[in-house]
């Protein structure tokens, strides 16, 4: 993977930029002129207090808010340098290059197996049974999930831990070898230990993918972001440099709410 | 001061003698609604029971070439058209010496059921070698006969007042003491067709009828209904109009079933002249009243499948057809079968429409495909109920504990169906 090191010695490029993103529920906006730049290779987190939008505005990213019928979104927002909204594209093509990753984790009712060869099957990313075990193998692994089901992966996906089921989820989004992962509140039904492991395993998928995630914990977003933006009442506050934001901010709310004075 | 023990307070008490009263008062509904069912189920054996059993009459009968196949062609169209009676009243005036006289004898030869000469010559069709041998044959007794066996028939009534006379009597005493009067079990209850003689009658032709119907209802509400039910759920976008098929599925399940009856005579059989009386008339009926149904509860089913399974897919790239048919509908597939073989099992039971559409006619042959004229077992039961015979009357139970069983399978095949084939999420 030579494209890596390359990666690195350039300066990280937007990805994904967002420009002026309104989103409406009906007549309520739940998004208000929202610019921001998602920089590749790095971990972008949103963090707010409850209902300021930041889900709302990361399944803009995937269009997943086209399946609610009342919500309107505008603005653009362009991925590789397409407009994402622009009606000829294929909302298909779109969801396998930018994987998402659930709140509560919702493996399929199939075997382990199944769960995480599905992606590729309907993208038809594999040639052979050999080479689909072969996905299969390399997304559990990178999602740090093999060496504890390997031996059973005709098991069900439903019969794993709560947090062995939030990495398969995390190892079928991988296994159609997306370019972006959305993650909304990953870790909330998790315990420390397996969000710990979560956390570790993002740190290490960075080089491969570029990841937003929507957070609750400050000492989370602290941890593993690069990026972080802040929402409150559908509008960015603040959003910059991780460290920048949890040590210097520059404004008030964002100063109230990383110390838990709102929330 | 307050109390503080934990025990003795006069509310706890209260509150026991309420919750006791309220369990009895459930406890008593279920046992009052029991009591109706098993009162019920135990009337219909009790009539039914008898009617598995059917008396029959061993008879010494010398298969005589000379009155069968007199030139000895072998020719099964001569065998079939062959007269069989005299081989009766043959083997009837050898046992009964004593019997003779015009009047007399024709008397003994109503004992038997004028449906033996059929039976004994299916039998020589199927078998010609007994042609010319002497052979033992249990031919079926009239109801008369087997309701007297059956101790269904009071002697001590004047004999004016009943079809079996005493001198009848005398003689079925006398082939009692004999040993050839017998109660075997009764096949033609299940071979037979309907027929004008109740020992000859049977439920097969019904239960075809009602088995081709229910194939047809089958084959048309199921893709249907799941069809409607997945574009409803799935896909249609909620408005004015979703909204006024959705009420107006509501209402259509609410329809009684005889206004589909009348809307199959007026459609299926005046406007596209689809044959009359046939299951696949009756089926499509059928079909349309128990469709209501089934879209209801797929849509309930398809409702009950979480939503995250839907964002799981679609967050994969997978597009709306392939969620929906890769993942939700297998979900709620037992769910989907489960309501509709209830649909069908409510089905099966349906009379009035069915009258409608004609499947109520006397009809001795058995349907071979759903384009045959037919009845079902429930207008079966409907036209036994209807006979004056009295040999009908346990025919009539009879056949109702048929339609139980079947309809007790059916259920028990949901129940089966939803435990094995559901999947938890
Ligand atoms: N499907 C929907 N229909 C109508 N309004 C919605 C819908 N989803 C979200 N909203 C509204 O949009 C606003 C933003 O919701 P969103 O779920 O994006 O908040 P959030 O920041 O993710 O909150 P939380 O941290 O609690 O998950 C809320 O006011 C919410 O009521
Ligand atoms: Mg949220």
């Amino acid at each position: 993977m030579d494209m890596e090191t390359e990666k690195k010695v350039v300066a990280n490029q937007a990805i994904m930029t967002a420009r002026n993103v309104d989103v409406f529920y009906g007549k309520k906006q739940a998004i208000d002129n929202v610019s921001l730049d998602i920089l590749e290779n790095e971990i972008t987190a949103l963090i707010g207090p409850s209902g300021c939008g930041k889900s709302t505005f990361l399944r803009c990213f995937n269009r997943m808010n086209d399946t609610i019928d009342i919500c309107k979104v505008s603005g653009k927002i362009e991925f590789a340098g397409q407009d994402i909204y622009s009606p000829k594209v294929d909302v298909v093509a779109l969801r396998a290059r930018i994987g998402m990753v659930f709140q509560k984790a919702n493996p399929f009712p199939k075997s382990i197996f199944e769960n995480v060869a599905y992606g590729p099957r309907i993208h038809d990313l594999a040639e052979s049974k050999a080479e689909l075990e072969d996905i299969v193998i390399t997304s559990l692994k990178r999602a740090g999930l093999y060496d504890e089901v390997s031996d059973r992966l005709e098991d069900p996906g439903t019969s794993l831990s709560g947090g062995q089921q939030q990495r398969l989820c995390i190892a079928r989004a991988i296994a159609v070898d997306p370019e972006i992962i959305l993650m909304d509140e990953p870790c909330s039904a998790l315990d420390p230990i397996a969000t710990a492991i979560i956390e570790d395993l993002m740190e290490s998928m960075k080089r491969h993918y570029t990841i937003v995630i929507v957070t609750h914990s400050m000492a989370q977003a602290a941890r593993i972001s690069q990026k972080t933006a802040f929402f409150h009442l559908g509008k960015v506050i603040e959003y910059g440099e991780t460290e920048k934001m949890f040590t210097t901010p520059d404004n008030e709310l964002t100063q109230n709410y990383i110390s838990g004075r709102i929330g | 001061m307050r109390d503080l023990t934990l025990t003795t307070s006069d509310q706890l008490k209260k509150r026991h003698a309420k919750e006791t009263r309220f369990q009895w008062y459930g406890r008593i509904a279920i046992l009052i609604s029991l009591s109706f069912l098993v009162f019920m189920f135990v009337a219909i054996f009790f009539r039914g029971a008898g009617a598995f059993q059917q008396t029959k009459i061993g008879l010494d009968i010398n298969f005589d070439q000379t009155l069968i196949d007199p030139t000895g062609t072998g020719d099964p169209e001569i065998i079939a058209n062959a007269n069989f009676k005299p081989l009766i009243t043959k083997s009837l005036a050898q046992a009964f010496p004593e019997v003779t006289g015009r009047s007399e004898t024709r008397a003994l030869y109503k004992l038997i059921s004028s449906g033996s000469v059929f039976e004994l010559g299916n039998m020589v069709k199927e078998n010609p070698e007994l042609i010319g041998t002497s052979q033992k044959i249990w031919v079926t007794a009239t109801s008369e006969v087997d309701l007297y066996m059956k101790g269904k028939i009071d002697e001590t009534i004047s004999q004016d007042l009943r079809r079996l006379k005493d001198r009848d009597i005398a003689w079925v005493k006398q082939l009692q003491e004999s040993g050839v009067i017998k109660r075997k079990f009764n096949t033609a209850l299940f071979n037979n067709g309907d027929s004008r003689e109740p020992e000859m009658a049977g439920i097969l032709g019904a239960a075809l009828g009602s088995f081709f119907s229910l194939l047809v209802c089958f084959l048309i509400s199921f893709p249907l209904g799941i069809l409607t039910a997945v574009y409803l759920e799935e896909y249609a976008k909620k408005n004015r109009i979703t909204d006024l098929i959705e009420v107006n599925i509501n209402n259509l399940a609410a329809v009684p079933s005889i206004v589909f009856g009348l809307l199959g005579l007026s459609i299926f059989l005046n406007f596209f002249n689809l044959p009359r009386s046939t299951p696949l008339v009756g089926g499509i009926v059928l079909a349309l009243m128990t469709l209501p149904t089934i879209i209801i509860a797929s849509r309930s089913i398809l409702r009950s499948v979480p939503n995250s399974i839907r964002d799981a897919a679609l967050g994969l790239g997978a597009s709306k057809t392939q969620t929906t048919f890769h993942h939700v509908v297998p979900l709620a597939l037992p769910g989907m079968l489960t309501g509709t073989i209830l649909g069908m099992a409510r089905a099966l039971g349906e009379t009035a429409p069915l009258l409608m559409i004609g499947m109520v006619a006397f009809i001795v042959d058995i349907p071979k495909g759903v384009t045959d004229v037919a009845t079902s077992l429930p207008v079966q039961i409907f036209l036994w109920a209807d006979s004056p015979e009295k040999g009908f009357v346990e025919r009539t139970s009879a056949a109702i504990i048929v339609l139980l069983i079947f309809l007790v399978l059916m259920n028990l095949l949901a129940v089966y169906l939803r435990r094995k084939l559901e999947r938890r999420w």
